[in-house]
């Protein structure tokens, strides 16, 4: 049985990455499971400079899910390509960099920088919630998804992957700006917008006021969006949104996605990508899948 | 590697309505766990993130925790009968001693005495003050009492000393030596013994509670305030906390 999957040009030994923001820089999780376990792993977002992020409370329990409000606290992409990436280059997976920008030269300048490094991929979040400016911005206008990817690539010497947001009419419009753009593949879903009220104060629960909701109340949307991203486009697709499961990433995959990643399912569940790649070995012997990748988009409308 | 233990509930008791006094087996986590740690528990499948729950004492393989029902969280975890399993992270988090100091002082408020029962265990001659709003709230004061100098105070000076455990610090350390302070317990009170340390210049040791995903430092969302710029202007009170020298956070 063979669970690898080359992702634009990538080996990947199998299609289990995680979600920038759920992870830090692997470290923690590293201590739960062997970080070469995974096929990859997507770090905390970088910004152009470092970013203390939003004040807390930063986190809502919602049913099923979380609401948060981080604001890409980071240490700038600077200091991430000389500290710390040397360290997750001796790790043997790949790593997927995460980068915001408020402008468009920043997230060339990034692009340009990260491009230097030992990153697998590079993931453009272009649907951050939780940022004034830039983020959500820029995700949310086709056009500008597709003039922002276009003059990233002339930056980016690695495989670019648009990360896309939820909270757009079409999904489809926004894939295929980002395919026209030049992007090499596409990442979705972000976290979809969302506030929790406290009924005792009358105020929202986060600091910010409102965050990205995720965890397995946004996994029905995120599938629906996989579909329907990964038909209008001809370039590979990360899928992610509340995977608690082996059975989720194998749902993702079915819809349309070559990697799934993993993200606040990790919170409940640190050995998370152990039971899950367990449960992909017993799917493929089940149904007597030879190669994983002949699953992908393999589902079957009624 | 780390993981996640089912830990068998070994001992329930409900001390007075609303906490409980939980025990589990748990060798991994007893024989490795240090004073001012805490557990992240998954309480049931109808909340969806773990607890975090301070660790109160450990011995031998038993690791015991006490708790407020205060949400649907720990609403549900009090619900746990004797021989259920428990899924529980840990010990996480820092330790509250760091460094040796002479003449400790020890004070809690509340549901924040509870992580401060190991800590006293292991102090050389501490002295230990205790706030309560209320008589019918005193809890494990006869723990305390039987390993160290204990005073009690009341919010409404119906048990001890009439009013607020800080204030009994502060009348305290007129006449004493205190070479350090560690507490724990809601915010004002941690607030107001950070002003009484800075005053009198002693070290001071504060352990923080909020609200948490990972609880091991991935996700960034149990933030508390600090003095630092920067990336390091919020610090993550699961993994480079819970207890923080006061100097370096705002409260």
């Amino acid at each position: 049985m063979n669970t690898k999957i080359n992702f634009c040009g990538i080996d990947f030994k199998n299609p289990v990455v995680t979600a920038s923001g759920t992870f830090g820089f692997g470290s923690e999780y590293g201590e739960y499971t062997e970080l070469s376990k995974f096929g990859g792993y997507a770090v905390k977002g970088l910004t152009r400079h470092e970013r203390s992020g939003n004040p807390p409370i930063r986190i809502a329990e919602t049913p099923s899910g979380i609401l948060n409000s981080v604001g890409l606290q980071n240490p700038g992409v600077e200091v991430f390509c000389s500290d710390i990436m040397p360290e997750l280059s001796k790790i043997d997976s790949n790593v997927i960099v995460n980068m915001s920008g408020n402008t468009v030269s920043e997230y060339c300048e990034m692009a340009e920088l990260i491009s230097q490094t030992d990153a697998a991929i590079i993931e453009m979040n272009v649907s951050c919630p939780n940022v004034k400016k830039g983020g959500l911005a820029f995700g949310t206008d086709p056009s500008t998804v597709e003039e922002l990817t276009k003059e990233v690539k002339k930056y980016c010497k690695k495989p670019l992957v648009v990360k896309l947001s939820p909270n757009v009419t079409s999904i489809s419009d926004i894939a295929k700006a980002a395919e026209s753009g030049g992007a090499d593949g596409i990442s979705l879903i972000n976290t979809l917008l969302g506030m929790v009220i406290d009924v005792d104060t009358r105020k929202p629960v986060l600091a910010n006021n409102t965050g990205g909701l995720s965890g397995p109340c946004v996994r029905p949307v995120a599938v629906r969006m996989v579909y329907e991203a990964s038909k209008a486009v001809s370039i590979p697709v990360i899928g992610m949104g509340g995977v608690m499961s082996g059975k989720d990433v194998i749902e993702f995959m079915l819809a349309g996605a070559s990697l799934v990643a993993l993200g606040t399912g990790l919170f409940v569940n640190p050995m998370l990508a152990d039971e899950v790649l367990e449960y992909i070995n017993n799917y493929m012997s089940k149904y007597k899948i030879e190669n994983l990748k002949d699953i992908i988009g393999t589902v079957t409308m009624n | 590697m780390k993981k996640n233990y089912l830990c068998r509930l070994e001992k329930k008791s409900e001390l007075i309505p609303g906490i409980f006094d939980f025990t589990v087996y748990a060798p991994e986590i007893s024989h490795t766990a240090s004073c001012g740690q805490f557990l992240h528990i998954l309480c049931s499948d109808k909340v969806f993130l773990r607890r975090p729950i301070s660790i109160c004492d450990v011995y031998g393989d038993f690791v015991r925790f006490i708790f407020e029902v205060k949400g649907d969280g720990t609403k549900e975890l009090s619900f746990k009968k004797v021989g259920d399993n428990i899924d529980i992270m840990g010990p996480l988090g820092n330790s509250f001693i760091e460094g040796e100091y002479k003449n400790p002082v020890v004070i809690g408020g509340g549901i924040g005495i509870f992580p401060l029962f190991m800590l006293t265990k292991k102090l050389e001659n501490p002295t230990v003050f205790l706030g309560f709003r209320d008589k019918s709230r005193i809890v494990i004061q006869d723990e305390f009492s039987a390993i160290a100098k204990t005073y009690i105070a009341t919010d409404n000076g119906s048990y001890g000393y009439d009013g607020f455990a800080a204030d009994m610090l502060k009348e305290y350390l007129r006449e004493n030596d205190c070479g350090i302070i560690y507490s724990c317990g809601p915010a004002p009170m941690l607030k107001a013994i950070k002003t009484i340390s800075e005053q009198a210049d002693i070290p001071c040791r504060v352990s923080l509670e909020q609200r948490m995903g990972c609880g091991i430092g991935a996700c960034l969302v149990c933030s508390c305030e600090t003095i630092f710029t920067g990336v390091n202007k919020y610090k993550r009170v699961c993994k480079d906390g819970p207890v923080f020298w006061s100097s370096e956070v705002i409260l």
